[in-house]
């Protein structure tokens, strides 16, 4: 039986990861080889790294780091933030990722899905969603709207919609983040997850909410969610990858506990 | 000398790093000339068949790995590798394929609420001893990433088998050719136990 899959995610600015980590071992909190390392050892099932870093000449440290991840892990890994283009994919993938996440500029041309997936393999293509809560309308009718900017710019697309539509031009798989959940650690917006992975057949990450295993629990049962993204229960030390999966286990869902 | 062969269907870079992880420098190659010369092939690959057969035959890299299995050189097949060795898929309609496996490759069954693509980490049920599964406890668990799986003809070339919705080969072989569905390069110490048991294997198993 397929696992559900336990994802931690990695805020990487300038080459080195943002948020303040509290690992009872010697990790360098703010290296990002140094914490790719620790958490494929500690059973993560793939990682997830967001680039944001804002100018975009000094990008080219980003791929050094994918370079250096790839060499100190051997589980899959994907790079988001800041993919514009098909070049952008490649020296990502090149680099030893084994995904790319497009989220505004797919937005923006969604042709840009179509043709990674042409080129490199749909399995390489995930679409990053930052979805919004908001009054059901016209243009908007399953009451969850597309993002950008943290949640400041309404897009005017319906995210059912666009889930259905990244499918169809070619993404393998979607990353599901709720812009109302994100950083509350109050659970995920399990409404909205339950909705997208059962409107479209590609695996579905949810994201956004987690503080507790039982919010896991939650989204990978009610919400239908294929894999649960993870960032500050595990980076502050509040919870370890195996106490998560230990608890989802006894809930009888299936996960890797062998690694 | 062991050889990845390129036929431009995915990302090698995994491959190289697990071997180089292994101490072994793998040599990736486009060149029949250099496959034929294989002490040892690594097909791997993710895509289409019909494209990856339309540029294995462009690259006459067809000829090749079929020669290299007649001469014995161990194979190891993965993911698409794994599925373009039978002789048909069903992928972009019925592809003529290697056929150096009777059989074809088919689409996993869609059932509601299965995900398809099939991606993630899953537990392979060993059905047969193998020189390649050694040290790999029960309860491991491979990375894949698929929609479509081998289906030899003869029951005895299935190696193991996986259960999404229903129960598929995951691992198929014959002589000295062995092909995983999964990702041994991306499925942690065991995908590297089972490469590493590869390098080891001198190709001889069961006709």
């Amino acid at each position: 039986m397929l696992s559900k899959r336990i994802i931690p995610c990695l805020d990487v600015r300038d080459g080195r990861t943002t948020k303040g980590i509290k690992f009872k071992n010697n990790v360098d909190i703010g290296d990002p080889v140094a914490m790719a390392r620790h958490y494929y050892e500690a059973g993560a099932d793939e990682l997830v790294f967001y680039d944001i870093t804002a100018s975009s000449d000094r990008r080219d440290i980003m791929i050094e780091v994918v370079r250096q991840v790839a060499a100190a892990i051997l589980i899959p890994f994907s790079v988001g933030g800041g993919i514009r283009n098909l070049q952008d994919m490649r020296a990502v993938l090149l680099a030893g990722a084994e995904k790319v996440s497009v989220n505004t500029a797919a937005m923006l041309e969604p042709n840009l899905i179509a043709a990674g997936a042409r080129d490199f393999g749909s399995q390489c293509i995930v679409l990053g969603m930052d979805v919004k809560k908001v009054a059901s309308s016209e243009a908007i009718p399953s009451g969850y709207e597309m993002v950008i900017h943290g949640g400041r710019t309404p897009m005017g697309i319906d995210a059912l919609w666009w889930a259905q539509e990244a499918e169809r031009l070619g993404a393998g798989e979607i990353c599901l983040n709720s812009i109302d959940a994100d950083g509350t650690q109050a659970g995920y917006e399990l409404t909205l997850t339950r909705m997208i992975s059962a409107a479209v057949s590609i695996p579905v990450i949810a994201s956004g909410g987690a503080g507790t295993p039982e919010h896991l629990a939650e989204v990978l049962t009610t919400g239908r969610a294929d894999a649960a993204l993870i960032a500050s229960m595990v980076h502050y030390g509040t919870y370890s990858i195996q106490e998560i999966k230990d608890y989802l286990q006894q809930r009888g869902i299936p996960v890797r506990l062998l690694w | 000398m062991v050889v990845i062969i390129d036929y431009q269907a995915g990302n090698l870079t995994s491959v190289v790093r697990s071997l180089k992880v292994l101490g072994v420098a793998g040599e990736v190659t486009q060149d029949p000339a250099v496959v034929a010369r294989a002490q040892r092939v690594i097909f791997p690959g993710v895509g289409a068949a019909g494209k990856a057969m339309a540029i294995l035959q462009e690259l006459q890299l067809d000829q090749a790995l079929q020669e290299a299995f007649a001469r014995g050189a161990p194979i190891l097949g993965i993911c698409l590798g794994a599925q373009v060795v039978l002789e048909y898929s069903d992928e972009n309609e019925n592809t003529r394929c290697l056929g150096v496996l009777p059989g074809r490759t088919r689409a996993l069954p869609r059932q509601p609420g299965l995900k398809i693509p099939h991606m993630g980490w899953n537990q392979v049920r060993f059905l047969r001893e193998h020189p390649i599964f050694k040290g790999l406890p029960e309860g491991a668990e491979y990375y894949f990433v698929h929609s479509y799986y081998p289906s030899p003809a003869q029951e005895d070339m299935v190696l193991g088998v996986t259960e999404h919705g229903a129960t598929f080969s995951s691992v198929i072989g014959w002589r000295n050719l062995v092909a995983t569905q999964f990702h041994p390069e991306k499925s942690g110490r065991f995908g590297l136990q089972l490469l590493e048991n590869f390098l080891a294997w001198d190709g001889s198993y069961a006709e």
